[in-house]
């Protein structure tokens, strides 16, 4: 029976496992999940593994090490259709906030023996090294979202993951919107939908964990965010977050930056 | 004015008692009330639920509630939500299907008589507007239709303005001519707290009976008219629509709208926050075992690129052209598809625009610079 369903395989690169964690949290589907599609590997749940090719392969992670970036060729070949999961793998992720400065530098500071350690200069997107099918934003990514792109896959249907602001959830929510009513600094306008808006209702900004939205302009709300009375210090910090390494964030941000 | 016509008075203390009649006659009651730092439309169980004493202050991309030191019961204008939310909810069910191919059409909460209760003018138009475009055409829109049926209208007509108001300007406020079942002018007088109230049904009539009433004196309508006529010569904002339907077809390449996309986020408040918005999206979801699925609608927004999206990709790409999209529907285009302005000015998009962006204040820059056309760079 296993041989005629999909075979799903899960990858890890530089990342902290949230978002393979986010599958596993799926308790109430899992079992369900196992009965359509062969789980073939799956560190992160089981040491049993089951060799490629896969059907689907979903990546966490960024890449960050020489290592990584052969082995993402690998798993690329190994999977008919890979799927990004996560602000690591499609942003670079919070270890991409090296990418501005001297990584040299750290690993001479942090490490007792430096030359032990192989880094890249810069922690990337998974989509800067190898041809992504979907990618699935969030810091963690929304385990609902998971459902929704396997249960598509099954389906040979497009996923529903729609691209547009988190105001628009916010809204239809029926929350009061914190920036206007409030003068919070909330990322919302420029961020993707995904996590059901949860920051602002309960009346704090968005962080922007599921990166920009279709078409950001993340400048526009920075300056808003500056008449708000918030320093320019702040906004940068603001937009170099989980995915501050995404092009609209990254260029927001260091147009802040004094 | 015949005396069948002459409005009547009640005492504040007296409008609770409307509150539990419609209550007792099954409705479920609707007003504002105070939730999260603004004033939003929620159930209320008695008149104490109602944001009494509170004001608010509004700016284009701000919003704030001020303690007014009265005891008025209806001292503010429209907040971010609007009665569409209960009409056309915000996401609903449609229907389900299971693998045997059985459809069975949801129709949750459809037999729920309604009361609204503290609508002003310019949203009474925009119930009009979404009866029009909803249910004026060969297909009825079923949700809307079985929430609409039974709708008892208490209008509250605004004295004070609030600072994005324009509903002089496009004719449908201060205060509300027909439609409504009962609609109330606030009077805070050195004698007393009252309402003047005009009967606009029949149902409006029985419910007026069940509290205790009396006539109005000349003086006391004069006063509410009085009232309305200076609240509509000091709205917050002014609109010029004479002409502004020609004005906008004409400046469809104004580089003014490249000007309002360099603040414009894209985000889709202004069109959430719009009574009259009536766009949504529809869009299945499975289950893992693929022999079970539910259609589901949501409100959509013409701001998003899904929006427009055709085989290979968004007719509207642009911020400009999806901003002059907004627009043109609300104050041009509106006309010639339903016949009357898509706009009922009661300001909440220029409010809740996280960057202020003033829907009024765009159409004047067309205006001051029409014909002029951007240069296309090559
Ligand atoms: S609170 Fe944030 S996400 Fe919600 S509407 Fe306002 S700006 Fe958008
Ligand atoms: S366009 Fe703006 S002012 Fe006009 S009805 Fe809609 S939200 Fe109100
Ligand atoms: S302005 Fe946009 S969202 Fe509103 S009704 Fe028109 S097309 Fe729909
Ligand atoms: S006009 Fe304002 S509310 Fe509307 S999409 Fe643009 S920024 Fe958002």
């Amino acid at each position: 029976m296993k041989d005629s369903i999909p075979k799903l395989a899960v990858f890890k690169f530089s990342s902290c496992d949230g978002c393979q964690l986010s599958i596993l949290d799926l308790e109430d589907e899992l079992l369900e999940i196992g009965r359509r599609v062969n789980i073939a590997y799956f560190l992160e749940a089981s040491r049993a593994t089951v060799k490629g090719p896969y059907d689907v392969g979903l990546v966490e992670g960024s890449i960050s090490t020489p290592h990584e970036k052969e082995l993402i060729k690998d798993v690329r070949q190994k999977c008919k259709t890979l799927i990004t999961i996560g602000a690591c793998a499609t942003a670079g992720g919070i270890q991409a906030l090296r990418n501005w400065k001297d990584v040299k530098e750290f690993v001479s500071v942090v490490y007792a023996k430096p030359e032990y350690i192989e880094t890249l200069e810069k922690a990337t997107p998974i989509s800067e090294h190898v041809k992504v099918d979907f990618e699935l934003r969030g810091c963690p990514v929304n385990k609902y979202q998971i459902l929704e792109v396997l249960t598509a896959f099954l389906a040979g249907r497009k996923p529903n993951i729609p691209s547009h602001s988190v105001c628009v959830e916010c809204k239809r929510k029926g929350n009061v919107c914190i920036m206007v009513s409030n003068g919070v600094p909330c990322l919302g306008p420029v961020t993707q939908v995904g996590c059901g808006a949860i920051c602002p209702s309960y009346g704090r900004g968005c962080y922007g964990c599921f990166g920009p939205m279709e078409s950001p302009n993340a400048e526009s709300l920075g300056e808003r965010i500056l008449q708000l009375g918030i320093s320019k210090r702040d906004i940068v910090l603001m937009f170099k977050g989980f995915n501050g390494w995404s092009e609209p964030f990254r260029k927001a941000g260091d147009a802040f930056e004094e | 004015m015949s005396e069948k016509d002459r409005p009547l008075l009640i005492e504040a203390q007296d409008f609770n008692g409307l509150l539990l009649s419609l209550k007792r006659l099954g409705y479920a009651t609707y007003a504002p009330t105070v939730r999260d730092g603004a004033i939003v439309y929620d159930l209320v169980d008695s008149a104490d639920d109602l944001p009494i004493g509170i004001g608010d202050v509004q700016e284009p991309g701000s919003y704030r509630l001020r303690k007014r030191g009265d005891g008025s019961f209806f001292g503010f204008v429209v907040g971010p939500h609007s009665w569409k939310k209960f009409l056309h909810p915000p996401t609903v069910k449609l229907f389900t299907i299971n693998s045997n191919g059985k459809i069975v059409a949801n129709l949750e909460n459809s037999d729920q008589k309604l009361a609204f209760i503290g609508v002003r003018p310019c949203e009474l138009q925009a119930i009009k507007i979404l009866d029009k475009v909803l249910l004026g055409g060969e297909y009825l829109d079923i949700v809307y239709a079985s929430r609409r049926k039974d709708v008892f209208f208490v209008v509250v007509n605004c004295i004070e303005p609030g600072g994005n108001c324009f509903c002089a300007s496009v004719g449908t406020g201060p205060e509300a001519k027909d439609g409504f079942d009962l609609c109330l002018t606030e009077l805070l007088k050195p004698d007393g707290h009252y309402f003047l109230v005009r009967i606009g049904s029949e149902k409006g009539r029985e419910l007026i009976s069940s509290v205790h009433y009396r006539q109005a004196t000349d003086e006391e309508v004069e006063l509410a008219s009085r009232l309305l006529t200076l609240s509509s010569e000091h709205m917050g904002k002014k609109l010029e629509i004479k002409g502004m339907k020609e004005l906008l077809y004409r400046n469809l390449d104004h580089p003014h709208w490249d000007e309002v996309a360099k603040r414009c986020l894209t985000c889709g408040n202004c069109t959430m926050v719009c009574p009259t918005c009536f766009c949504t999206t529809v869009y299945e979801t499975t289950n893992l075992s693929l022999k079970y699925a539910e259609k589901w609608r949501s409100w959509d927004t013409c701001f998003s690129q899904e929006f427009s999206y055709i085989h290979g990709g968004p007719i509207r790409y642009s911020i400009s052209a999806r901003y002059r999209h907004w627009l043109m529907h609300k104050m041009a285009t509106w006309m010639d598809q339903f016949g009357t302005l898509g706009c009922v000015g009661c300001g909440r998009c220029i409010t809740w625009c996280p960057v202020g962006i003033d829907i009024t204040e765009e159409v004047k820059q067309i205006d001051k610079r029409d014909g002029e056309v951007k240069v296309k760079v090559e």
